[in-house]
């Protein structure tokens, strides 16, 4: 492997594991925002206990969340240094902005939230929880909003005489309709994880029969998160879909291996083929299904879809010699496991409402097995989206403008990339197997007994704080 | 708005987030690095991070703040000094992920092992980043090797080794002794006890070794790198502030020794990129290759709708940030951990030493 590979390899472990995290903490914050709220209006304790109990769970999360967010903003100049010349004028713009709109409003509420329980008001620590959920949010905007450059640029022009992409419309970056279908789509997959990840918890702590009163709640409350944000995915991720049909055509054949184009193009749900995939042996397919997601029609001349190699000699003419076409089996598959995974986190909220349903518990225990890993299948089905989408690009760095391949660091030698990827690589891995440690601790132990609440100013009286580090 | 006048204004900004950075993570870095040292006992170690915990996050964002406006202002700059110091910046971000995931973590479980584990993790990671930033930019302002490639584009073509010199080194350790008693004088500031003891005897301690080695850096900075005399304003007010932070330290007024300590660490970053301007990164060896605040910068549009969002959200987070250290300004003491051996993520059948 060279340095480029390695450098590709290092930004995918590192990406992907930074957005396991990702999307667990914008969901579970505005979900325990949603349960402080309810015990803020209701004054009911099972809610204090449940914001109490998740929100030790998102605060776990959020720390690994927040340090591996720090590589991201440094390693465009590490490893890509010739893309963040190329894009800076562009790329540079939403990121800062992140920062200053987001990370600081996250990051200070965050602590406001955590260690202010007895310093605050009770609106106004509920008001911090807000901000903290509000930031997650404007931080995943700028972010997608810098990624839908890269997936369909926008809102530059070429300067020929400094070989740069230069800014001319910021507000075209910000508010194409890449980036806002994309932000939906990964909001609501974000709060279908969380759903999924509430749901699952709390059916298990049920099933144990720990604060089985409140979980009963959050179990709804995980339920209707999951339905509504379930229902969200598939709708924003219709409309990406025929977006990308628009703007990268060959993400769209890759992802369902088309080759040849033509009219009302099955879906197959399952293939077996060549390795390169440009054979299929034996499929199981859809008729004209591809042709609908991606045109809206089934058959006719509408209802066309182009097909790689059709698109490879397009290309070849457009940009000269070059293999155009991503590694189909791989945006293949993960095109697939994307949907049936999100599609099976529904499932199992679906099932955990129908079997608590007017107050009954299940004591099966493949139910508590379910129960305990339901949340990884939308999780991993978010990493094959993103492994997709990246991957569904390539040869493009910048889609049409810059390959991956002249985006890295001239700098990287082999060695540097090696020491940085086995670096990541080994202390990302420890740092999971701690993380996950005190996942299952925490879910263990479950929502406290009872909450006392230190009154306003108590921490100010000299009295023991009601958190500390 | 010019070109020339929004170039110098992001200049000034990335100084200013610099600014941010060494004066509120300073003492950060400081206080980790503290650690062992100052606090005795379970009660002691976990009411010297609680002084952090809220606040360290929000003191880190200036960092990612500094990085992503550096890349949107400076994209030359960016490309070419995250690309060049490329081993330095690794050892900077796996610290920074063990600082502050052991913060979080260390006091969830009462196993001493996992708590002696995750203080020396804390201590280590801090004192790495504290060296090695004065590392980086002592590096900055000497000038590296860089060179035009075949594309017109500076590139750093040392290795790691060579961003260690006897000058980068005294960098590193102005830093460190810095940060140090920057966190001695903010842990005397927010603490009650014997803490509060021995941080001021740290700090007037360490507080006189960063007087000599910054004084040192200083001169050799100003004497053979330099761009400017103007550069010998901050480091006389870097200088006057520091004597004054140790004085008011004497004296017990841990208010003014936090704040004249601020205002050094604000005038040592004031005063190298006084030093450095108009050069961003300048190259060692090919005058062509140096990078300057023209030639790095990005272009007027883009800085435009930068100084825009600047002008607009900076105040704002001014605000909320202060607020939050209002919000946190009373002492603590260790009296005030409840419990301080027990692990919130504590099993049942875990009894706590």
């Amino acid at each position: 492997m060279n340095a480029l590979d390695l450098a590709r390899w290092q930004f995918g472990i590192t990406t992907v594991y930074h957005f396991l995290f990702v999307p667990l903490t914008i969901g579970s914050a505005t979900l325990v925002a949603i349960m402080q709220t309810a015990w803020y209006r209701t004054g009911d304790e099972k809610w204090l206990k449940a914001t109490k109990f998740f929100g030790k769970l998102l605060l776990i999360n959020f720390a690994i969340g927040v340090v591996t967010g720090i590589v991201q903003e440094f390693q465009f100049g590490m490893a890509w240094s010739d893309y963040s010349r190329f894009v800076g004028d562009i790329f540079g713009a939403p990121l800062a902005v992140e920062g200053l709109a987001s990370f600081f409003l996250e990051s200070t509420f965050l602590g406001l939230w955590i260690f202010g329980w007895d310093r605050l008001p009770r609106g106004l620590h509920l008001a911090t929880i807000w901000c903290v959920a509000a930031g997650t949010m404007l931080s995943a905007y700028f972010i997608l909003a810098a990624n839908s450059f890269m997936q369909h640029p926008v809102g530059y022009i070429f300067n020929p005489v400094t070989k740069r992409a230069e800014l001319v419309d910021f507000g075209k970056v910000l508010f194409q309709n890449t980036t806002y279908t994309t932000f939906f789509h990964v909001i609501a997959s974000a709060f279908l994880v969380s759903g999924v990840m509430v749901v699952g918890v709390s059916l298990w702590l049920m099933m144990r029969d720990q604060s089985a009163d409140a979980m009963r709640k959050t179990l709804k409350l995980g339920v209707i998160a999951t339905i509504i944000s379930g229902m969200a995915v598939m709708y924003t991720g219709d409309v990406q879909a025929k977006i990308m049909v628009a703007q990268q055509p060959m993400k769209m054949a890759a992802a369902e291996a088309v080759y040849e184009t033509g009219e009302n193009v099955p879906f197959s749900l399952v293939t077996v083929g060549s390795l390169d995939g440009s054979e299929s042996y034996w499929s199981l397919d859809i008729p004209g299904l591809t042709s609908f997601l991606a045109t809206g029609s089934w058959t006719g001349p509408d209802s066309t879809v182009q097909g790689i190699n059709d698109l490879q000699a397009q290309y070849e003419q457009k940009f000269g010699p070059g293999e155009y076409a991503p590694y189909v089996p791989l945006v293949f598959w993960a095109f697939r496991a994307m949907i049936g995974l999100g599609v099976l986190g529904i499932l199992f909220a679906l099932f955990a409402a129908w079997i608590t349903r007017k107050g009954r518990t299940p004591d099966a225990p493949l139910v508590k097995i379910a129960a305990a890993v339901a949340f990884l299948f939308p999780l991993i089905g978010i990493s094959a989206g993103w492994i997709f989408t990246e991957m569904g690009r390539q040869p493009w760095i910048v889609f049409g403008l810059m390959k991956t391949s002249d985006g890295v660091s001239p700098t990287l030698t082999t060695t540097q990339a090696l020491i940085s990827i086995v670096t990541f690589t080994l202390l990302y891995g420890v740092l999971a197997v701690i993380e996950f440690g005190l996942i299952i601790r925490a879910v263990k132990i479950g929502p406290p007994e009872t909450v006392e609440l230190a009154e306003l100013g108590d921490a100010d009286s000299g009295r023991p704080l009601t958190f500390s580090y | 708005m010019s070109w020339e006048t929004l170039q110098i204004i992001w200049f000034v900004l990335i100084a200013v987030l610099w600014i941010g950075y060494f004066v509120l993570e300073g003492f950060d870095f400081g206080v980790g690095v503290l650690l062992p040292v100052v606090a005795k006992n379970e009660a002691e170690r976990r009411t010297v991070l609680t002084t952090l915990g809220p606040v360290w996050d929000g003191n880190e964002v200036w960092l990612l703040v500094a990085g992503g406006a550096t890349f949107a202002a400076f994209p030359e700059w960016y490309a070419t000094l995250f690309s060049g110091f490329y081993l330095a910046l690794l050892v900077i971000l796996c610290a920074l992920i063990v600082r502050g995931v052991g913060f979080e973590y260390r006091s969830k479980r009462s196993s001493m092992v996992w708590r002696r584990n995750w203080d020396a993790a804390i201590t280590v990671s801090s004192f790495l980043p504290a060296l090695l930033w004065g590392v980086a930019f002592a590096n900055i302002a000497k000038g590296t090797p860089l060179e035009l490639d075949a594309n017109g584009n500076s590139q750093y073509i040392g290795t790691f080794w060579d961003l260690l010199s006897p000058y980068t080194l005294l960098g590193g350790l102005t830093t460190l002794f810095l940060f140090v008693t920057h966190g001695a004088v903010f842990l005397a500031l927010k603490t009650d006890g014997d803490i509060r003891t021995r941080s001021n005897k740290i700090a007037s301690q360490s507080g006189l070794v960063a007087a000599v080695l910054a004084v040192a850096f200083g001169l050799w900075t100003q004497l053979s790198y330099s761009q400017n005399a103007i550069s010998w304003l901050p480091l006389a007010i870097a200088v006057l502030s520091w004597v004054a932070a140790l004085a008011a330290n004497r004296f017990g007024r841990e208010g003014f020794a936090f704040l004249f300590s601020a205002i050094t660490q604000g005038s040592v970053v004031i005063f190298l990129f006084c030093a450095l301007y108009p050069y961003v990164m300048p190259s060692s060896i090919q005058p062509a290759a140096s990078l300057t605040i023209t030639n790095a910068s990005s272009t007027q549009y883009t800085l435009t709708v930068m100084t825009w969002v600047a002008v607009f959200l900076t105040p704002l987070v001014l605000c909320y940030q202060a607020w939050s250290y209002w919000v946190f300004r009373k002492r603590l003491h260790p009296d005030q951990i409840a419990d301080p051996s027990h692990g919130s993520l504590d099993l049942p059948h875990e009894v706590s030493v």
